[in-house]
């Protein structure tokens, strides 16, 4: 067992993956020599050699299309998108070639790659370097979509990621990856499609993903106080997503809230709530609640992005209206 | 510029002209069903530019990977692909070789090296690189080709795609197949440069490569040498073919905006029967050429039957093969 920060985890996580099978390789802006912008990738070139840690121009199209050409010829690659907004400038071959070429083809291709990329706000960096995109790709049949919230998820999800025989994308929630979690030595594979409960309670659930999760089970502390058992459940995984996971909790607790880091339209949330009123609506003692940021740019004064990004206060607000 | 066109051995230059003719009957056919209603949606026809496919289809192994545009019968056909099921698929049946999910616009053959006809302009230039990228890496002496329209060349992925492949030094060969036509609008009217491929070729460091696509001897001839130079780990090339489409863009598209002499004159310069005169001036005897042709038509009849003979796909295969194991789930 080893305390490891989540940047440390996303090196790790890599390394284990590429020493494991020699047809994983790792191309990004970057990645090689310079370690990574967010220091995520530090030591990957000399360990693995400049065959298979790559560093490529600021050419978006050709990483991700690299990648998907790659995996068409035998590769397991893994690209590095900087920053999630980016995917904006890739978006044809993410969403129009990689998410549709296995059902165009009925099969003929497949294609086992992974995007990862820095993902939401937090840091300052204003609106085109902050958004949480995640419900972008969660959006698009052919993709899958995972979250990890702490360093051994890192490196669980991500593993299994690259396992995975299709598209996988792991976002990495960018104000984390100096956050610190206990890692078990040794090999880590987690599973697609899982969500997990962090901790128990009677009275309301909590769905959470990436940086919110904490900030959920802060809330959950503070609710305690007050006499509210609350259910915080990481959703970790958006597509697969487990709906059973959700549903049986919300079946304990009549109540449901999700907190989203994305702006409120077509957020995630939306999805969980949707599946929740059609098939858990007889469960359902209030309405459902969403804590999301604001439908708006993440803006990059301090001040103005912690007031748009959901916080332990504005959950704790959120659940007790859920609660009545 | 290559303007020099050797001679092929008489063998490959019959089934270069075979290959021309299967293009362009099996296209022909596709619109005639078309026109019986058993055809749907749209398609975009090569009628006129097969020298450019023949000509590097040719030149291709087994192993290598072809990866084409939504005008992309011609090449993905003389890949080898089946063309009872290639037919089939633009018929929307059953036994299409993508199962009626693809479409004229997106016919793929994985197990022939056909990688994919791909229908937003630009997106298989780095695609292809990466296939590259992974033969090189795998040291499998595969090359990739990427055909692809003039208007390409006026995208962002087309010149990402050329740095990055001349940077990893990708065993990629890039062919504009130049005719002319964007869509609707001639490439001269919307670009900086004359030839929209060759002029852009010394920007990433590459022989300017501009040549005639109606000529399946030189297409040829610059086929071997840029995929000879790809095997041999020297580097991707840029080939600019100059040709023309006979019909318009599309299935909608009367191509009424091109002048009548242009028109006339480039129907002139058909390659199949330029070609076939070329043959018969070598001393080929007609006779060899008819044998070719009436084979070709006999075995798109034989095609056309068997896509007829195929059944409508099953609604059951709507939520298949979306993910490796065969389903499309998105919950768990």
């Amino acid at each position: 067992m080893a305390e490891l920060t989540y940047r440390e985890a996303v090196s790790r996580a890599i390394a284990q993956e590429m020493e494991r099978d020699p047809t994983v390789y790792f191309i990004g802006e970057d990645i090689a020599a310079a370690g990574g912008v967010f220091k995520t990738t530090e030591g990957l070139l000399d360990r693995f050699g400049p065959d298979r840690v790559r560093d490529t121009p600021i050419s978006e199209q050709a990483i991700i299309g690299a990648a998907m050409g790659a995996a068409m010829n035998g590769l397991r690659p893994i690209a590095e998108l900087m920053f999630s907004d980016f995917f904006a400038v890739c978006w044809d071959i993410v969403a129009n070639q990689i998410a549709k070429t296995r059902y165009m083809t009925d099969g003929q291709v497949a294609l086992p790659l992974v995007i990862r990329t820095a993902n939401g706000g937090g840091v300052r960096f204003g609106a085109q370097h902050s958004q949480s995109v995640e419900s972008w790709m969660m959006a698009i049949p052919g993709l899958k979509v995972v979250v990890p919230s702490t360093p051994v998820d890192m490196i669980g999800l991500f593993a299994a990621a690259v396992r995975d025989p299709d598209p996988v994308i792991v976002v990495e929630p960018k104000v984390l990856y100096s956050s610190k979690g206990d890692v078990p030595d040794g090999e880590i594979v987690d599973e697609l499609g899982t969500a997990r409960v962090l901790r128990s309670g009677g009275d309301v659930t909590i769905c959470a993903l990436g940086a919110m999760v904490s900030k959920a089970l802060s809330a959950a502390e503070l609710l305690d106080g007050d006499g509210v058992s609350a259910e915080v459940i990481d959703v970790r995984s958006l597509v697969p997503l487990d709906v059973n996971t959700i549903l049986d909790s919300v079946g304990r607790t009549s109540r449901l809230v999700t907190v989203e880091e994305n702006p409120r339209l077509c957020g995630w949330g939306a999805e969980v709530s949707s599946i929740v009123a059609e098939e858990g609506f007889f469960a359902l003692d209030g309405p459902i609640v969403r804590v999301t940021t604001p439908h708006i740019p993440l803006p990059s004064a301090d001040v103005l992005e912690d007031a748009a990004i959901p916080s332990v206060d504005r959950i704790v607000e959120g659940v007790r209206r859920a609660v009545g | 510029m290559t303007k020099t066109a050797t001679r092929s051995d008489l063998d490959v230059r019959l089934d270069i002209y075979r290959k021309m003719q299967e293009g362009r009957l099996f296209e022909k056919r596709a619109h005639d069903l078309f026109l019986e209603g058993l055809v749907k949606g749209t398609s975009h026809l090569g009628q006129g530019q097969e020298a450019v496919a023949a000509g590097f289809a040719a030149a291709l192994e087994p192993k290598d990977m072809v990866f084409c545009t939504y005008r992309g019968h011609v090449h993905t056909l003389l890949r080898g692909a089946p063309m009872g099921a290639l037919m089939a698929e633009l018929m929307g049946r059953a036994n299409g070789i993508c199962g009626g999910k693809g479409g004229s616009m997106h016919l793929t053959d994985v197990e022939h090296g056909a990688m994919g006809s791909y229908a937003i302009v630009g997106a298989h230039m780095p695609i292809a690189a990466g296939a590259a990228w992974a033969a090189m890496a795998r040291g499998t002496g595969q090359v990739a080709v990427c055909f692809f329209g003039d208007g390409t060349t006026n995208i962002g992925a087309f010149h990402e795609a050329l740095n990055l492949a001349v940077v990893w030094k990708l065993p990629v060969v890039y062919v504009c197949e130049n005719n002319l036509y964007m869509e609707y609008t001639p490439i001269g009217d919307v670009t900086a440069v004359e030839h929209p491929a060759a002029d852009r070729a010394s920007a990433y460091g590459l022989e300017p490569i501009l040549i005639d696509g109606n000529d399946p001897d030189e297409v040829h001839v610059t086929a071997r040498r840029a995929v000879d130079r790809a095997r041999a780990g020297e580097g991707p090339s840029l080939v600019e073919a100059v040709t023309y489409r006979h019909g318009g863009h599309s299935r909608a598209d009367p191509a009424k905006y091109r002048p009548d002499d242009e028109v006339a004159e480039w129907l002139g310069r058909d390659p199949i029967p330029m070609y076939r005169e070329r043959l018969m001036g070598e001393g080929v005897e007609a006779g060899v050429l008819d044998g070719i042709d009436a084979e070709v038509v006999a075995a798109i009849d034989r095609a056309t039957d068997e896509a007829k003979a195929g059944s409508l796909p099953d609604a059951a295969s709507l939520d298949t093969q979306l993910w490796a194991d065969g389903g499309s789930a998105w919950r768990s």
